[in-house]
């Protein structure tokens, strides 16, 4: 693959077809980072309330749990493409245009949110109940159990969980390059399938691989620091 | 579902108490009401005078700090290391971190662990877990400890490390403990009292020595058997019966026949010969305990004689 992508970048032209992969490498990575860091932040709120508000928990509420549910299960049944077209408005509305990679982040972070609260929760709801009752027994109170001993005890799984989602990303954003999102997706299909440019095509597949196997090897390693071999 | 009812147990400071009972007999669940854990529909939980129930929940994670608990599959916080382990109640009560470190330190010197502090749980054996899960349940200088199937994941050899740890927690530290187990042997090497349940109710409650002794409910006598392989159950009984058809009679052996030649005193005496045909006698906490099975011969006065002496020192049945 290293040997296919050395010899298809001696066909590319220095002067055009480089400066535009690594403006789109950039783009790319801006939405990725940017959906990433509000998705993380909005999906793992939306994740510890959906975990916290099941029966027995500590913030037991079948009114909060069952609308959160009903949002989270409306939103990710939703084809990314048909959620972006569909945002097109609300985005206009927000970020002022409908293009772009900064019109890209909203829909991204949507989609990215709602996944990361599912698998968020799910990670939560593994934790053993053991370590919950000896949490309990030495006294712990409710928020110092969920936050010091379940989300701490479920850190591992996920960190996995959220490198998973951000691959999922870079995948999305190939999609919102569809409609005009920017970046190597757009560019892999206007120029390389749509023009027939089969170099910039195979050289933007090669910079996605290797971006997703930087990603799984930095977030294994993270994950494997909380696991507690 | 009513899990637990009717059930009266008063554990004395400073004693290790047994709740004993198959799966299912509530035992577990009466340990849990100690701290907290589970709350009664009904009744009260009381201890050193404050009703554990009637607190607000504040005032009950504060008086979880004085109360460990040690658990089957040990619960240890996989996230933390064996110092975060112990260190952590101490935090949660409110300890300072420099008086923590030492304490930490000291504990696992106490369960012999002295060279892990920085190990993680998953690394550590299963006997290793569950004198990590001691230390953590004791680090705050509780009253009580509460055991619940504490030995139960373990192999004998381990079983009998972790009771011995136990026991020189409450007569070193003078912890008062509640042990909960299906292990007769676990009570009978561990327990100076203890409690039978069955189907949620307390069946039989005592002194260790003479629950093993005299059982008086069949669940305890069952318990009791299955411990010794002393008891008969009624079909090696009517298989004994049809090999030994003489007068066939049952003898606890306690310290009180075994402490001198009691029985074949009392045979020569009355003229009296018997056949072992089966049973055994153990050794439970320094006392001598089992039961012996034995065909008499003689003529039948003599044997009457016999026996209505005998009785006056051993529990005999007839069968």
């Amino acid at each position: 693959m290293v040997t296919v992508a050395a010899s298809a970048i001696a066909f590319l032209d220095p002067q055009t077809d480089i400066p535009r992969i690594a403006r789109a490498l950039g783009e790319t990575l801006f939405m990725v980072s940017v959906s990433f860091l509000l998705a993380s932040v909005i999906g793992l709120v939306l994740g510890i309330f959906l975990y916290a508000t099941r029966p027995g928990q500590i913030l037991h509420s079948r009114v909060v749990h069952v609308v959160l549910n009903i949002v989270v299960n409306t939103l990710r049944p939703i084809p990314f493409v048909i959620l972006l077209v569909a945002l097109t408005p609300v985005t206009r509305a927000l970020i002022g245009t409908s293009i772009g990679p900064a019109a890209a982040v909203l829909p991204l972070t949507i989609a990215a949110s709602v996944g990361i609260a599912r698998v968020a929760e799910s990670n939560l709801v593994a934790v053993d109940p053991g370590v919950i009752e000896a949490a309990k027994a030495a006294g712990a109170s409710p928020l110092h159990i969920l936050f010091g001993f379940v989300v701490r005890e479920a850190l591992g799984p996920l960190i996995l969980s959220l490198t998973f989602i951000s691959v999922a990303i870079i995948d999305a954003t190939a999609v919102a390059g569809a409609v005009g999102g920017g970046g190597l997706g757009n560019l892999a299909l206007t120029y390389g399938y749509q023009r027939f440019d089969w170099t910039i095509m195979i050289v933007i597949v090669v910079v996605l691989i290797g971006l997703v196997q930087l990603v799984q090897f930095v977030g294994n390693r993270i994950a494997r620091r909380f696991i507690g071999r | 579902m009513r899990v637990l009812d009717d059930v009266d147990v008063s554990v004395a400071a400073g004693e290790i108490y047994g709740l004993i009972g198959r799966s299912g007999a509530g035992k577990s669940t009466l340990l849990r009401t100690i701290n907290g854990l589970e709350t009664p529909t009904s009744g009260s939980v009381v201890l050193d005078g404050v009703d554990v129930h009637a607190l607000p929940p504040k005032d009950l994670r504060t008086l979880r700090h004085g109360i460990g608990m040690v658990f089957q599959q040990f619960n240890l916080w996989n996230s933390r290391t064996v110092f975060g382990n112990v260190a952590t109640p101490l935090k949660i009560a409110g300890w300072k971190d420099d008086a923590i470190a030492p304490r930490v330190a000291e504990l696992l010197d106490f369960v012999g662990l002295g060279g892990k502090a920085f190990a993680h749980p998953r690394q550590l054996s299963g006997g290793q877990k569950q004198r990590v899960g001691i230390a953590r349940a004791i680090a705050g200088r509780p009253s009580v400890l509460l055991a619940d199937e504490a030995t139960s994941a373990l192999d004998p050899q381990t079983t009998t490390e972790i009771v011995d740890l136990l026991r020189s927690v409450n007569r070193e530290l003078g912890i008062t403990i509640v042990v909960v187990t299906h292990e007769m042997d676990v009570i009978a090497s561990l327990a100076d009292r203890v409690s039978i349940l069955s189907d949620g109710k307390v069946v039989e409650s005592g002194d260790i020595h003479q629950i093993l002794a005299s059982p008086r409910h069949p669940v305890t006598a069952g318990l009791v058997g299955a411990y010794t392989g002393t008891s008969l159950t009624d079909g090696e009984k009517s298989s004994l019966r049809a090999q030994f058809p003489g007068r066939r009679i049952s003898v606890v052996v306690d310290a009180a026949t075994s402490g001198g030649p009691v029985l074949s005193r009392l045979a020569r005496l009355h003229g009296v010969d018997f056949a072992i045909i089966q049973g055994g006698v153990s050794r439970v906490k320094d006392k001598p305990y089992g039961q012996l099975s034995l065909e008499l011969h003689g003529d039948d006065a003599a044997i009457e004689r016999f026996v209505a002496e005998l009785s006056q020192t051993a529990t005999v049945t007839t069968w």
